[in-house]
């Protein structure tokens, strides 16, 4: 920090490190892959020539379908979890509103592909509902056939970025636009369908592009679900079987990043100009009403179900890594300790390298993201916008294209002292996940930042503080609360993410935990200590998660208090 | 449009309405008739329970006792959109997804006008209020005065049987809201819509309304029109929220048939009896402009009582200078007209203060 707060020559210098580093770290290996992608494998001339040999190869026209298809069916499946639940607790005064945004978190704490085996052996062909489905009913649904089982396990773990977003819209609706048109003779469906609805659209469209880009984009779920054809796994297999010179990782990352800027690009635009969230006097939110017995009991139904379906992972895995022998059975022959005994025993390494890594990565976006959001907001530094939008732009880099990226760009640049390329130096992986968690931390830094009123600053200026002293007593102080949740979201996603860090792990003892589940659950045998290290991370995710909403709610409590006397008087004048 | 609404416009009946939001009671035992045609201001405080009245009366927020009538016929019960009463709301409501055009149709839509009609009334209504050129714009590209205005044409061209305005001027600056509260007068005259205003606003509730209610607590404290508002307060509320009042405590005394206020400090003055027995404790009250002030004691006269004081502080109001005057009871508030190079009082400057009993106000203290 004392850096930029020297004159005019500290946020200069801040800006150019800050630059530099993202330039070379996202800009260049981005660029590096899709200048591969247009360039002739033999002459090295810049050519179509490459598209048109993916799209004439039958087998990666086929996944491109999978992948659009998946991620489409994805959002809708999602969708079906989310409105109910966004409506319930927006609508009616019911005690199930707490269960739901529980709900919200849960999935999140666990990544996709970790449940993705513990949701094969609840609901697959042999699964343990398909046998009771087939014990009282002969039949067989094939909830995990195929496609539809990666659809299902990215629809349940992604669904809660539709419910937040959904749920934020309906009730940043100023109650004065619902009880005008009521005022004008609109009522039931016709007010929801009227008003209602096209006033939270936007929410929902954000949420559902979300969901539908970190879909396109997953490559843990297909591989361990063992689905190949579709682009992110078809991306790695080419990388990794035939090696960092074949052109067809490069085009499927190329189309990688043109759907994730689509997806973005649409939620950006369902978002601009409608800044429809201003409550303004008359309270926010929906009109509430008490529920009636019988809709009580069909409210309660549907969330019970679908929190039975949300957990279905979790308990899965849990059972999973308990059991000894789960096969062609509802449950395990018998439980047992020993895969935690022999996973904590083999794998210790493995937790410990996600700690430092999570740490490292997420020590990186927050000093990062505090220095960009300071110079973004509180100087007139030129230029400082693009520092803001290249950091975000990491948001539509899949993980897949940012592995792809490093192994071309860094592989040909030796670290000096230890003597090999940087692209398999385990530092490499603390950077790629740090630039992929840069945009979330970033965002909350600059949240941070703008609760600290320019007007405190000037007060400490004015009562004789310079920029160094106001910038350490006054406003990280007062950012410490976002600092620390930023910290948090980085370190929890960061201690699960794999498809960047699966292309840069170069040897077995450099591999975070993410890793070492991912190559556990290749095998049967694997399974159950893959399942206890699964846990292990939900644990981690969870307790870092559970962290960062005590610090999000101690800030809030500010406020809390006004709320709740004005919900008492009606604050009506 | 003017003639129907002249034909529809309704008398509203509050009777007996009291409003809880859980323990707090905001509306207690509100009784009210207000006439057909007639701009009615509900004037008081912030938490005083005027919006809370103008949502009930409109069917929003909690289920009140009591009966409100609309044109003679009970609307307690009937939810909000049966009620064919339009609000305006504070915030404006508009929907940011519709263009103005949409905004203002969307009633005729939702009560099934005939396309044709919907088209003429809404042109109509856009045109009363000026902003015909403007119908396909977003709420968002408009200014605060003609986001007002398009609230106003959704409403009226429902033709609504009563018109409510939540602090419709609240939202925007000072020069702006004198010109809207005159060109909404001069829409209800248009229209002949029985109108009901909320406000904190004296001067607004002043200028615009035929008559006033006036609410603290959630207690209806006297209902008139401004004048009488003004100059016939009946209780120390009232007497203070419209202007500035000199309130002196004090008895009632009965003397040779005439009834005289008697206070400390050798106040004496025969006054209108205003309905109080003789002996009661009552509050007298002075508008600051009904006291006079000179350097000398004045010729003593039967109906005046002459107080010595000193200036203790004076503000300049531009057309008038009010003098704070300390006596040896009280400090009270003395308007003078100003008139350029007239000399003025000065802090420290000894004067005597004249008040004639004529003007003043009798209440139950």
């Amino acid at each position: 920090m004392n850096f930029f707060v020297r004159g005019q020559w500290g946020p200069k210098t801040v800006g150019l490190f800050l630059a530099l580093f993202l330039f070379v770290f996202l800009i260049l290996p981005v660029g590096k892959v899709i200048y591969v992608a247009f360039q002739d494998p033999n002459t090295g001339a810049l050519t179509l020539i490459n598209f048109i040999d993916f799209f004439n190869t039958s087998l990666f026209r086929e996944s491109f379908v999978n992948s659009f298809y998946v991620a489409s069916m994805s959002v809708v499946l999602a969708s079906a979890f989310a409105l109910p639940l966004a409506y319930f607790t927006t609508r009616f005064n019911f005690g199930g509103a707490a269960i739901i945004q529980t709900l919200g978190i849960i999935p999140l704490i666990m990544p996709p592909f970790v449940g993705a085996v513990a949701m094969l052996l609840l609901f697959g062909e042999n699964g343990s509902v398909n046998l009771l489905l087939g014990e009282w009913f002969d039949i067989n649904i094939p909830f995990m056939e195929g496609l539809n089982g990666v659809i299902l396990v990215e629809s349940i773990h992604y669904f809660p970025f539709i419910l937040i977003n959904l749920s934020a819209a309906l009730n940043n609706i100023d109650r004065a636009m619902e009880e005008s048109a009521q005022n004008l003779g609109a009522s039931g469906m016709r007010l929801f369908r009227r008003i209602v609805f096209p006033l939270a659209m936007p929410g929902y469209v954000a949420g559902a592009s979300l969901v539908f880009l970190k879909v396109f984009d997953d490559l843990g779920t297909p591989l361990l679900l063992n689905i190949n054809n579709m682009l992110a796994p078809q991306a790695y297999l080419r990388i990794t079987s035939i090696g960092i010179s074949d052109p067809m990782g490069y085009v499927i990352s190329v189309i990688l990043i043109a759907f994730s800027l689509l997806a973005l690009w649409t939620s950006f635009l369902a978002l601009r100009g409608k800044d429809y969230a201003t409550v303004q006097k008359g309270g926010g939110g929906l009109m509430k009403r008490d529920l009636r017995p019988v809709e009580k009991v069909g409210c309660y139904a549907v969330i019970i179900f679908i929190l039975l379906l949300v957990l279905a992972p979790h308990f899965g895995l849990a059972i999973l890594s308990l059991g000894t022998v789960w096969s062609y059975a509802v449950l395990p022959d018998a439980f047992t300790l020993d895969h935690y005994s022999s996973a904590l025993s083999t794998s210790t390494q493995f937790i410990t390298n996600t700690l430092l890594y999570a740490g490292l990565a997420a020590t990186i976006d927050v000093v990062l993201g505090t220095a960009i959001a300071y110079l973004v907001w509180r100087t007139k530094l030129i230029g400082r916008q693009w520092l803001d939008y290249a950091a975000m732009g990491a948001v539509a880099i899949p993980g897949v294209v940012i592995g792809i990226g490093y192994l071309r760009t860094f592989s040909e640049f030796n670290v000096p002292i230890i003597d090999k390329p940087l692209s398999s130096w385990w530092v490499i992986i603390v950077i790629a996940i740090a630039i992929r968690r840069l945009p979330y931390a970033l965002r909350a830094c600059v949240a941070a930042l703008q609760q600290v009123s320019i007007m405190l600053e000037e007060a400490a200026e004015n009562l004789g503080a310079n920029k160094r002293r106001t910038v350490s007593r006054i406003v990280v102080p007062l950012m410490s609360g976002g600092l620390v949740a930023g910290f948090v979201i980085s370190f929890a996603t960061a201690s699960v993410e794999l498809s960047a860090t699966i292309m840069l792990v170069s040897q077995e003892s450099d591999s975070p935990l993410a890793f070492g589940i991912y190559e556990f659950m290749q095998s049967a045998s694997g399974r159950g200590p893959g399942a206890a290290l699964g846990i292990i991370a939900v644990l981690i995710v969870g307790f870092a998660t559970y962290v960062s909403h005590r610090f999000i709610k101690y800030k809030e409590t500010g406020y809390a208090p006004d709320m709740a006397a004005a919900a008492k008087t009606g604050a009506r004048g | 449009m003017s003639s129907r609404s002249v034909q529809n416009a309704s008398g509203v009946t509050i009777d007996k309405l009291s409003l809880s939001f859980g323990q707090t009671q905001v509306l207690k035992d509100v009784t009210l008739e207000i006439r057909p045609g007639e701009l009615f201001t509900f004037l008081g405080p912030s938490g005083s329970g005027k919006s809370t009245l103008l949502r009930a009366i409109a069917g929003f927020g909690p289920e009140p006792g009591g009966r409100i009538l609309v044109g003679g016929a009970d609307i307690t019960h009937l939810p909000p959109w049966r009620r064919n009463v339009g609000m305006v709301f504070q915030s404006y409501a508009l929907w940011p997804h519709m263009s103005v055009r949409k905004n203002v149709s969307f009633g005729l839509e939702e009560q099934k006008v005939p396309a044709s009609e919907i088209h003429t009334r809404t042109e109509a209504a856009l045109n009363l209020v000026g902003l015909l050129d403007l119908a396909e714009r977003r709420p968002s590209q408009l200014s605060g005065g003609q986001q007002q205005r398009v609230a106003l044409a959704r409403t009226i061209v429902v033709e609504p049987r009563v018109l409510l305005l939540d602090e419709p001027l609240s939202n925007l600056d000072a020069n702006l809201r004198v010109q809207m509260r005159r060109e909404i007068l001069e829409l209800q005259r248009k229209l002949g819509l029985t109108t009901i205003f909320v406000t904190h606003d004296q001067e607004e509730a002043n200028t615009i309304s035929d008559r006033i209610a006036v609410l603290n607590d959630g207690v209806i404290q006297q209902v008139g029109t401004p004048l009488e508002l003004y100059d016939r307060p009946i209780n120390r509320f009232v007497a203070n929220f419209l202007g500035t009042a000199n309130l002196i405590d004090g008895e009632l005394k009965k003397t040779g048939g005439k009834t005289v206020f008697t206070a400390p400090g050798g106040i004496t003055v025969p006054v209108a009896g205003a309905g109080l027995e003789p002996g009661q404790r009552c509050t007298a009250m002075f508008r600051p402009q009904s006291l006079r002030l000179s350097a000398r004691r004045l010729p003593a006269r039967k109906d005046m009582a002459a107080l010595e004081g000193k200036i203790d502080h004076r503000e300049f109001l531009g057309n008038l200078v009010r003098y704070a005057v300390r006596t040896g009871d009280y400090l009270l508030l003395v308007d003078e007209i100003h008139q350029s190079g007239e000399a003025t009082y000065n802090p420290g400057d000894n004067v005597v203060v004249s008040v004639n009993g004529a003007n003043a106000r009798i209440f139950r203290a």
